[in-house]
């Protein structure tokens, strides 16, 4: 497979009046084409950041990137000039955000909204035409009624029917690759189900690579083909799906699972990782997770461990992987 | 939450405060130029050297010079001593106008916030009609009626600002009011008043002192408008609006600038000084804002 | 939202009666007899002494204050405003004629200040703490600080008397009208008053776009691939637009009184210039026109800002 998204020593750095904080701090991730990649950690670990840093979607100059690789398709983004980087934004590169509540803009219609990025990356403006995609994909995201509800404003859709419309508007220019930043969280349990259906239906449809940002492993476990573990800014682990869920290789990943209810176990106990994530103006010297890890030791204390190749296209950055296979 | 504990913990955000203040440059270069200008019309008398209202015909219109440093107006009065004359009453004027703006708003503000209900609902209606109407016309029908007095303008200019005031503490009322330390001393019996002066006041007085601020500089401004309409300070008193209304010939405004320079630069300044106070002060109570 | 507006309506109408009592308490306090304000100058003059009994009983002026009172709201609300001490015309009428000019100052100078606002409270808002911003803050603040007539002063002493490219006053030049000369009568005081009112607006631009900036939307309009010049005004601006249009409204009460001063300076025949003139010369009649006229134009552009409100915002259009 070849790969679409490379990110190699991604770091970015928020800058307040008083404090730096690292959000992201040196973090890898490969995208293959066609795949799908959950990137997975507790709210403040950097995915997010992460997700965003790829469209330069992170506010500048508070937000400092700096990166040794950022490329797509094999071309270089950083060096791209704004025009060339909106050519990327919302045409081969789709993003879906989290809360469908306010990523909508609440006075323009739903229709506007969808047509507007159709329009956006067509030489020709074609309104009527881009109107009617507009409908078209609102069809196709499973939007009933679709004409008129295209007339409708955000606030007359229910959360699930925003997110579906956020979708259409992602896949609105048959994107190479769709970024769902926490596609579900924001919505009720029942709705989050259909709206992972028609992620994956609608990710089979463009056959775009998909980076799904998730702090539910049970999203994970449904939709991705490979996972990649933040914690404290960085990558802990990554696997195949199965491998992980499996036989993770990193405690903070062990701990995740533990927490997740499960039906094929004897245990009805659920352990949560104790502790709280680290303060990002300043963390913890060495592996970051040391404070909340029960196989610290001194070295854990100092050393910051790197994330290291243990074939089978796993990673690893844990000082003791090995008590873990 | 955040204002809550900004204002309830209060060695600390004050101290804030004041270094956000000093890092205002603005805001002190108008501290500074409010400070000489309150000392000019403190020491008036020493510092003119003329009587205000000293009519010397022989010296009528002269352009400055050393001995009548603005030069003097049609009557021959000294035009800097009456501009610094005047600075007492436009000040004054502005101070009791905006004192009396902040009176009424925290009275009826916190009435409103304490007592809440239909209480709320009907003072909070009142201060959306003074809001509504602008002050200087209903003072022009006001004055036109009654006969322009400084009293009259006074209580016309506080009556109409009163409402700023009055919904900032009504706020800080509100929050208050839900507050669990404040229902624990109303259960061992603290009165509205008792409760007004401990919590209320303390809590409102960041942003009051903000808004009197501003008020300051509209009620002078006001003041100096309604004396230029011939509706204010009423001659021979100097104010430095009805200095600026022997100007309104096109022939004093060319041939004799210093009449109608000096007093208008004077009123720009000053509000314009009070206004980047209350700005500075605006910035340094709530950094959000900025 | 109908009955909200319905309510809106009820309370203006409610507000506007208490305010007619509070004029009428102005008109018991002027000075003299108040038939000389009901009746035309010359009637009374040449009226016998049955004459004026007649009439002071047919307007209730024997009776007690709130008949009085009641009399002279129904001629109000009839468009009966009595008339001039000074010349004997009809209030209405001598209102009347005074109304377009204001009309005509104020919407230009409302335009200015918008020309004014909006491009400079963006600006501000996308680089704050830039050069921009500050320099926006202090034309906001000295738009505000720096009174009218001071301002005016200044414009006639370089643009009429030095320069000599523009009239000082009046509306029109009477011995040669054309638009050019309309126009450049109203050059000098439509500028200073829109650029007085100006103030206010691009501080509610300023922070409100600073806070639409930052809204999840204006990232998902850049996550598409919209220029920033689209991102800024037809998603950002756009959710700013509908409460300005509320804050215009609100803000007209302030613009007439800046009017009041701008006619008086450029003798600009409006009814700012005759209220004063009015005051001056104590025509109590005309000024109790006024007052009546002022408040309801005050309680329209509060209704006219509810209902803006109402009808323009989608999330509260279709409610």
């Amino acid at each position: 497979m070849t790969v679409l998204l490379r990110i190699e020593n991604l770091s970015v750095d928020f800058h307040t009046d008083d404090a730096v904080v690292h959000a992201v701090d040196g973090v890898d991730l490969e995208v293959h084409e066609g795949e799908i990649v959950a990137v997975v950690g507790e709210s403040g670990s950097g995915k997010t950041v992460t997700a965003m840093s790829v469209l330069r979607l992170l506010r500048e100059p508070a937000a400092r990137v700096s990166a040794g690789t950022l490329a797509f398709r094999g071309q270089d983004l950083r060096g791209l000039s704004p025009r060339q980087l909106r050519a990327i934004r919302g045409g081969p590169v789709g993003m879906i955000f989290q809360d469908p509540m306010t990523a909508l803009n609440p006075v323009l219609s739903i229709g506007d909204q969808i047509a507007e990025t159709v329009l956006l990356h067509q030489d020709r403006r074609d309104r009527k035409a881009a109107r009617a995609r507009a409908v078209e994909l609102l069809a196709l995201v499973g939007v009933p009624d679709a004409a008129h509800r295209a007339r409708q404003y955000p606030h007359e859709f229910s959360g699930g029917m925003r997110q579906r419309a956020m979708i259409a508007m992602a896949i609105a220019n048959d994107p190479d690759l769709i970024i769902a930043d926490e596609p579900t969280t924001a919505l009720d349990v029942t709705i989050q189900a259909q709206v992972l259906q028609l992620l994956r239906k609608a990710q089979r449809e463009t056959g775009a690579a998909t980076i799904l940002i998730t702090h539910d492993l049970g999203v994970v476990a449904e939709l991705a083909d490979r996972v990649v573990v933040m914690y404290a800014g960085r990558v802990v682990e990554t696997a195949e799906v199965h491998a992980l869920f499996g036989k993770p290789r990193h405690p903070y990943t062990l701990g995740l699972l533990a927490s997740l209810p499960r039906m094929d176990t004897e245990t009805d106990r659920l352990d949560p990782i104790p502790g709280n994530p680290p303060n990002m103006a300043s963390p913890p010297p060495g592996c970051p997770f040391h404070p909340r890890c029960p196989l610290a030791r001194d070295i854990c204390r100092t050393e910051r461990p790197a994330l290291l190749d243990l074939g089978d296209g796993r990673r690893s950055a844990c000082h003791f992987h090995e008590e873990l296979a | 939450m955040t204002i809550q504990v900004e204002v309830l913990d209060e060695a600390v955000p004050r101290r804030g405060a004041l270094r956000r203040f000093r890092r205002h440059p603005v805001a002190l270069a108008g501290l500074v130029f409010l400070f000489l200008v309150v000392l000019a019309a403190i020491f008036a008398r020493p510092l003119s050297g003329h009587d205000p209202n000293q009519i010397d015909l022989l010296a009528a219109r002269a352009a400055p010079s050393g001995e009548h440093w603005l030069g003097t107006d049609s009557t021959g009065r000294d035009v800097f001593s009456r501009l610094v004359f005047a600075g007492r009453v436009s000040l004054g004027v502005g101070i009791a106008s905006a004192a009396l703006a902040v009176v009424l708003g925290t009275v009826l503000g916190g009435i409103a916030g304490l007592l809440g209900g239909w209480v709320d609902g009907l003072v909070m209606r009142i201060a959306d009609v003074f809001m509504s109407f602008p002050s200087l016309v209903v003072i022009v029908v006001v004055a036109g009626i009654l006969g322009p007095s400084v009293v009259t303008m006074v209580i016309a200019i506080g009556l109409f600002q009163w409402p700023v005031c009055g919904r900032i503490v009504r706020g800080v009322t509100l929050s208050l009011r839900e507050q669990e330390y404040v229902l624990a001393s109303r259960a061992t019996g603290a009165g509205p008043m008792w409760l007004l002066r401990r919590h209320i006041i303390p809590a409102a007085l960041p942003p009051v002192s903000v808004a009197a601020t501003l008020a300051v500089a509209q009620a002078i401004a006001l003041e100096a408008t309604l004396s230029f309409l011939g509706l204010g300070v009423q001659p021979p008193s100097a104010s430095w609006g009805n200095m600026l209304t022997d100007a309104q010939s096109l022939t004093v405004i060319r041939t004799e600038p210093w009449l109608w320079l000096s007093p208008g630069v004077a009123v720009a300044l000053t509000v314009l000084a009070v206004n980047f106070i209350g700005d500075g002060l605006r910035d340094a109570v709530d950094p959000r804002q900025s | 939202m109908g009955a909200y507006l319905v309510r809106r309506l009820l309370v203006n109408v409610l507000v506007f009666f208490l305010i007619t009592v509070a004029i009428f308490g102005l008109v018991h306090k002027t000075p003299g007899d108040p038939i000389a304000m009901q009746v035309p100058a010359d009637q009374l003059n040449s009226g016998s002494a049955d004459f004026i009994a007649q009439k002071r009983h047919e307007l209730g002026l024997d009776q007690s204050v709130v008949v009085q009172y009641w009399h002279w709201l129904l001629g109000a609300l009839h468009g009966d405003l009595g008339y001039s001490l000074l010349n004997g015309r009809a209030v209405t009428e001598v209102l009347g004629e005074r109304i377009g000019p204001t009309i005509e100052l104020m919407g230009v100078a409302l335009v200015i200040s918008l020309l004014v606002a909006i491009p400079l409270g963006i600006a501000a808002a996308r680089r704050r703490n830039s050069v921009v911003d500050y320099s926006a803050t202090v034309v906001s603040l000295g738009s505000v600080s720096i009174p009218v007539f001071f301002v005016a002063l200044i414009a006639i002493y370089f643009f009429t008397l030095k320069l000599q490219w523009l009239p000082s006053s009046g509306i029109s030049d009477p011995t040669a009208p054309s638009l050019l000369d309309t126009i450049r009568h109203l050059v000098l005081p439509a500028l200073i008053l829109g650029f007085g009112n100006s103030g206010p607006f691009m501080r509610y631009v300023r922070s409100s776009m600073i806070t639409e900036l930052q809204a999840d939307y204006v990232r998902t309009a850049e996550a598409k691939g919209a220029p920033p010049r689209r991102v800024v005004l037809r998603h950002a601006f756009r959710n700013s637009l509908i409460p300005l249009l509320t804050v215009v409204a609100s803000n007209v009460p302030q613009l007439l009184a800046g009017a009041v001063v701008i006619e008086q300076v450029f003798a600009w025949p409006g009814m700012g210039q005759l209220a004063v003139s009015s005051v001056n010369q104590h025509d109590y009649s005309v000024i109790i026109g006024f007052a009546l006229l002022i408040a309801i134009l005050v309680l329209l552009s509060n209704l006219l800002a509810d209902v803006l409100y109402t009808l323009v915002d989608p999330r509260v259009r279709l409610r």
